[in-house]
């Protein structure tokens, strides 16, 4: 079991330290020995194929996956943006986002974080009436109200369409610069990760197989002819890594 | 209407004897009378009194039941295969047993109801528990819900649709063992009504004992699902009706 140390912000100099993480299924390896640092603040991509161990090595970070081995460094607050939404359907919007909360204000505190998504309109809503990019910016509210120093994203953008997607990527990078907190952002989109990302990580043969520090001024503009051209880079090395 | 019409008729010309079966005039002044002396009305408090103290016994064992065996391991290992051996008992067939057991008076009614409304209520929360979404269950756990916490926010919830499917079966098996309680032995309620009748050939009052029970079953079933449009406003179904 990977020995995981939960700390105070403060005294840190790194936000997340992994080092020699393994992990199998049924004898497969899917992580093997990977090392992770990621910087108070910092936005990580990580990129990599299906089945590479992405949302293994998230689901580790996010305390979730109890049979990984080595040693993980993480701070006391986290939390996590999921694929799917996960909202519990028979709780209001403002109750999802409150879910866990404790003290007072609680619902002045979700509320305010729904405004911050540009959801306060749909507070008291059922969750299953929610379009899937109003879901999504409440599992971003549910995870900013945290205040984490670490925020995980699990692919939150993968099933959006294109138009509703760039404007997630707008936010996402807007909340990040007001907040800070650090961000591993799993992803299969490439050029998501070269818009918002510090560092691009590709993870095969269960390690980090290369990275790629993006330097490019924000905000960045998929027209950007650099952003294409990270892109096109990034894409090439990591189809070389895949074939490994 | 017809059919009611061919009734009468039929009732009138002598087709159709009263000994068989009375005319709907007849029924319907033998339930005005009925009403007016009042017996209808006590017939059926005592009924309803039965059918709520054995129905709310069953509901209790049953749920709390299905709370232990779907909520940990070892309680399903210990409740759940006696329960489902119990299950397959034809329970009405238990009435002369439990009349030896408990005599004639209010508890073996009570039982056979308890008994009847306990089953549906534990298969369907324990089947609700069991189909609560894990994905729901693990992201409550990163949001930091504590067991307890998960238990009251999520997995009871969500268990809730199925339980109430099981409260509306509960219910209707509850009426049916609480007609049988009654008919074999009962010295107040809609059943003694129904059998005191039969003694003096009065087809009337039995028809009029019969429709009482079908109302007062329907009545029970539009409460359970009053509080499923309120308790399950969330679901899409409902919105959509309610829009």
């Amino acid at each position: 079991m990977a020995t995981i140390n939960s700390r105070g912000g403060k005294l840190m100099t790194n936000a997340v330290r992994v080092r020699g993480l393994t992990r199998n299924f049924k004898e497969v390896g899917v992580l093997d020995g990977l090392d992770l640092d990621i910087e108070p603040g910092e936005f990580v991509a990580l990129l990599g194929r299906s089945g590479s161990g992405k949302t293994t090595l998230l689901r580790t970070l996010a305390d979730l996956d109890a049979a990984s081995v080595g040693s993980v460094e993480l701070p006391a607050s986290r939390a996590v943006v999921f694929q799917e939404p996960r909202l519990l359907p028979w709780k209001p919007v403002w109750a999802n986002v409150a879910l866990g909360l404790t003290g007072r204000d609680v619902r002045q505190r979700a509320l305010a974080a729904l405004e911050e998504v540009e959801l306060s309109h749909r507070a008291n809503a059922w969750p299953l009436t929610l379009s899937g990019g109003e879901a999504q910016r409440a599992g971003l509210a549910r995870a900013l109200v945290r205040e984490p120093k670490l925020l995980l994203l699990d692919e939150p953008f993968a099933s959006l369409d294109a138009l509703t997607r760039r404007r997630m990527h707008e936010l996402v990078a807007a909340l990040w610069k007001r907040h800070r907190p650090a961000v591993l952002l799993v992803t299969h989109d490439v050029e998501e990760a070269v818009l918002l990302a510090d560092r691009v990580l590709v993870l095969a043969g269960g390690r980090i197989a290369s990275e790629t520090i993006v330097t490019l001024p924000r905000p960045r503009d998929v027209a950007d002819a650099r952003v294409a051209q990270l892109r096109g880079k990034l894409l090439g090395s990591s189809s070389r890594l895949v074939l490994l | 209407m017809v059919l009611l019409l061919l009734w009468q008729a039929g009732s009138v010309a002598g087709f159709i004897p009263t000994s068989k079966i009375a005319a709907p005039f007849t029924i319907i002044a033998t339930f005005w009378s009925l009403v007016a002396s009042g017996e209808l009305f006590s017939s059926l408090t005592v009924s309803v009194a039965r059918v709520a103290v054995g129905f709310a016994i069953g509901v209790a064992i049953g749920g709390s039941l299905a709370l232990v065996a779907g909520l940990s391991r070892l309680g399903e290992d210990l409740v759940d295969p006696p329960l489902q051996m119990l299950r397959t008992l034809p329970y009405l067939g238990m009435t002369p047993l439990l009349i030896l057991w408990f005599g004639i008076g209010e508890t073996p009614k009570i039982v056979l109801v308890a008994f009847a409304s306990a089953f549906p209520v534990y298969l369907t929360l324990v089947g609700g528990i069991r189909a609560v979404d894990p994905k729901l269950i693990e992201a409550a756990r990163v949001f930091g819900l504590d067991r307890i916490g998960i238990i009251r926010n999520v997995v009871l919830p969500g268990a809730l649709a199925s339980a109430l499917v099981g409260v509306r079966y509960a219910l209707g098996a509850a009426w049916l063992s609480l007609v049988v309680g009654e008919t074999i032995n009962a010295d107040r309620g809609i059943g003694y009504l129904i059998m005191n009748a039969r003694d003096f050939l009065r087809t009337d009052i039995i028809v009029v004992g019969l429709l009482t029970y079908a109302l007062l079953g329907l009545a029970t079933d539009t409460l359970v699902r009053l509080i499923e449009r309120r308790a399950l406003a969330w679901r899409p179904s409902i919105l959509a009706a309610a829009s």
